[in-house]
């Protein structure tokens, strides 16, 4: 796929002017006990920080505490002990929950008609973006009856035009396969350097780590502890077939042994 | 079709019932019977059915709204679901005939206490579906949308509330099946008019036929609400149709 650069504009999905640092310190999260089972201490002692602008990758196995993080960080639960300090972020899960019922284009401008706008202004506003991530013409197609790959780029586009200064991507790929997995994340590239953010993306995927992170950080199997944190500085955009690329992969694989 | 053939199979075994002398036609018409009914009485049965059909449309408008507000309040607050669940499913046990009377004095031998009846009867199956619906929105699309900035009520308006209208269909297919029984009660109850009081009448006078042809009636203005709603579900909630469609 390629995307039409255009000028730089205040557009939509310009994120607001807060700071988008967010920081983790000493921070712990327990899930207590229930009858089914004991209390489960999801993350222990993490310490970690996102500076304005930057894509951090959280790696690590399944249930090493990776979406706790980033509820935390999205305020959607609290850490039991340390600080968590961050600006407004928005998360977009693996399955993209978008609404069945409305059209794409009303999908992606929600959080404009949250933010107050009318139905014809946040149409109006989201649909240059549209456009721009390859979407033309699906504008009233539901979600059942788009691709996955499609799904997920309305669903990027929805995170973005909710104007947070901080995104929260889990698995944001992970239901893909891997051709449009490849496409996705160069479209998600080209995004993200038109506008900005800071990215908190948590995968167990090292490949998608190294192909979109400026950082990328490893957690231990439960309880989460940080045990790599290891920076990417590879020209971008970058494909999972570039040998750097490749290996750096398995560098950091075999760092996690 | 296939209903068409089933209904022809049992008025041809009611039939053949009848005329083998199986029973007294004064407790079991005919069909050919009630037919004849049905064509002799079509100016009183009009007549009639127009006044019954005012009050279950009027009161299953009633329980639409009543409803649809209840599920909203006890879906948002436990405090008043936890409050209210145990005084709603014990109004559904009071039965009419005690009712009745009380709002007869009320409200007079009006419409009033007719709608109100039906609308009593009819707003329960339609709470429980739309609640259950509106509770069953996924937790993670609520998660998602407060990091995207909706507030409470933005993600009943925009989420919750569009993904419970199959529900409320459902709750109001229910409903109609229920609200000529529950208008047909209230009129026998005190009443000077509609196919309560009709069949109420024709009873005594031994004129069971026409009780029949009132049923009839009755039965056919039900099932045409019945098919009215299956369009307006077609019309406005086709993504549930089609992704009952796509994963059988």
């Amino acid at each position: 796929m390629t995307t039409r650069t255009t000028a730089p504009t205040a557009t939509p999905w310009e994120a607001s002017e807060a700071d988008g640092t967010v920081t983790l310190t000493g921070v712990s999260r327990t899930f207590p006990g229930t009858r089914r089972g004991p209390a489960v201490l999801a993350l222990d002692d993490v310490t970690l920080q996102a500076t304005a602008g930057e894509t951090v990758a959280v790696v690590g196995p399944s249930g090493c505490g990776k979406s706790t993080l980033l509820d935390l960080v999205c305020g959607l639960q609290a850490p039991d002990a340390g600080t968590v300090v961050a600006a407004p972020a928005a998360l977009m899960p693996q399955h993209d929950l978008l609404l069945p019922w409305a059209g794409a284009l009303d999908n992606a401008a929600l959080p404009l008609r949250l933010a107050g706008a009318s139905r014809a202004q946040a149409r109006a506003a989201a649909h240059p973006l549209f456009v721009e991530l390859g979407l033309a013409d699906f504008e009233r197609t539901r979600p059942d009856a788009l691709s996955g790959g499609m799904r997920q780029r309305v669903a990027v586009l929805r995170t973005l035009l909710a104007g947070r200064p901080v995104l929260c991507l889990d698995e944001p790929f992970g239901a893909l396969d891997a051709l449009t997995r490849d496409d996705a994340r160069v479209w998600l590239q080209q995004a993200l350097s038109r506008a900005p953010r800071t990215v908190l993306l948590v995968t167990h995927d090292m490949e998608e780590a190294v192909v979109l992170a400026d950082r990328v950080i490893v957690l231990s199997p439960r309880p989460g502890r940080v045990v790599a944190d290891v920076r990417i500085d590879l020209p971008r955009p970058r494909r999972a077939v570039d040998p750097e690329v490749a290996a750096l992969r398995a560098r950091l694989l075999e760092a996690m042994r | 079709m296939a209903a068409v053939l089933v209904v022809l199979v049992l008025l041809g075994g009611w039939q053949a019932y009848c005329e083998a002398g199986g029973i007294d036609p004064i407790i079991l018409p005919s069909p050919t019977d009630i037919a004849t009914s049905l064509w002799d009485d079509r100016a009183l049965l009009w007549s009639q059915f127009l006044v019954t059909a005012e009050e279950m449309v009027l009161g299953l408008a009633a329980a639409a709204v009543i409803g649809v507000l209840l599920a909203v309040v006890l879906h948002v607050s436990p405090l008043l679901r936890r409050a209210l669940y145990p005084l709603l499913i014990g109004s559904q046990t009071v039965p009419i005939p005690i009712l009745a009377p009380l709002l007869v004095v009320w409200l007079g031998y009006g419409l009033g206490p007719k709608i109100l009846i039906v609308a009593l009867v009819c707003f329960f199956p339609i709470v429980v579906p739309t609640l259950d619906a509106l509770d069953g929105a996924p937790p993670a699309q609520g998660r998602v949308l407060r990091t995207l900035g909706a507030s409470r009520w933005q993600r009943l308006r925009y989420a919750e509330a569009p993904g419970a209208l199959p529900g409320l269909l459902t709750g109001a297919k229910l409903s109609v099946a229920v609200a000529a029984i529950a208008a047909v009660l209230a009129e026998q109850s005190g009443s000077s008019e509609g196919l309560g009081h009709l069949i109420a009448q024709a009873i005594p006078q031994l004129d069971t036929a026409r009780a029949w042809a009132a049923v009839v009636v009755l039965s056919a203005f039900a099932i045409l609400l019945f098919a009215a709603l299956a369009v307006v579900e077609r019309r406005f909630v086709p993504w549930s149709h089609r992704s009952r469609g796509s994963h059988p």
